[in-house]
């Protein structure tokens, strides 16, 4: 038998893009994001969901009808990353929070930075910073930070 | 309507992983042999069987497969698959062939590619042989043999690889 200091041990990465089609709802929700405007979906009972779904959940009517949400929201959960790893998009401290948008009431996952982790609690009012670049993509949001 | 003029009706969605492989003892011992051009299987002491690439035991049997059995880079083609869709990111360019290599001596086959070949004349059971890359670029890889490639010696009987209980 080896010693387990003999194993042969390699750095792998395994990387690959995926080309997913967005659909004509989530077109729409990604276009919007260029033009720094979050769009929701709205339901016939008005429940409005963002980021846009194309089912309601309880009815399971399509949804189409789109209303826009935002900027401002409040935390409705998060979690702080005192230590972001290489992965992450932000290297400071920051929290990956479920934030309902004004005018929502479905909640989105996105990230809170430029803040303390003291500063954030439930119900904490936030606003989205927007990317300089678009991408149409999520991250066109760049991140949330505190409602000044 | 111009392309640009088009929505944009897909998103890249990138995937990273990144991690460490550790490749245990008989992988170990298996791959200190590729890297100096040689393949060794390991043996099962108790029925026989001979594994390649090793994974340390015999499943059948459930021992550990300590006996090093070295082989040739002859064997013959088991199965094989024609690619003729491209895989983004694969710098092997479509048509071309994977196939499961079944070596002299041994009791399990591996995948490798078969090149040098009409892709029409390829056959279950045609004899061939490794095809390795230069020794100065040799690594802890099957990489190290670029593909198999057809030799002149009749074809086998797949029926004969059938294994037997010894």
């Amino acid at each position: 038998m080896s010693d387990s200091k003999d194993l042969l041990r390699a750095p792998f990465e395994l990387a690959y893009n995926y080309k997913r089609s967005n659909g004509p709802v989530m077109s729409k929700f990604f276009e919007a994001l260029g033009e720094q405007k979050i769009l929701g979906t709205k339901s016939s009972t008005g429940k409005v969901f963002s980021p846009a779904a194309e089912f309601d959940p309880d009815t399971h009517e399509s949804l189409n009808d789109m209303v826009e949400v935002g900027p401002g929201g409040s935390v409705e959960s998060f979690s702080w990353i005192e230590a972001p790893q290489n992965h992450h998009l932000i290297k400071e401290p920051f929290a990956f929070a479920l934030i309902k948008l004004d005018g929502a009431d479905s909640s989105m996952l996105h990230m809170i930075t430029d803040c303390n982790e003291a500063d954030l609690s439930i119900g904490t009012r936030v606003t989205a910073a927007w990317s300089e670049t678009t991408t149409k993509r999520i991250t066109d949001i760049k991140f949330f930070t505190l409602e000044k | 309507m111009s392309t640009e003029d088009t929505p944009k009706d897909y998103s890249e969605s990138p995937i990273n992983l990144e991690y460490f492989y550790t490749a245990g003892s008989a992988t170990t011992r298996f791959l200190n042999q590729v890297k100096e051009g040689n393949i060794v299987g390991q043996g099962c002491p108790k029925c026989k069987a001979v594994y390649v690439p090793p994974r340390g035991s015999c499943p059948r049997c459930g021992v550990a497969t300590d006996i090093e059995v070295p082989l040739t880079d002859k064997g013959c083609i088991e199965s094989f698959t024609v690619v003729h869709i491209p895989i983004p990111g694969n710098p092997i360019v479509p048509p071309y062939v994977c196939a499961m290599i079944r070596l002299d001596g041994a009791n399990i086959s591996f995948l490798h590619l078969i090149q040098d070949v009409d892709i029409e004349n390829i056959r279950i059971g045609m004899r061939i042989q490794a095809v390795w890359k230069p020794k100065e670029e040799w690594t802890h890889s099957l990489e190290n043999i670029k593909w198999f490639a057809p030799i002149d010696e009749p074809d086998i009987d797949v029926a004969t690889l059938r294994f037997q209980e010894s």
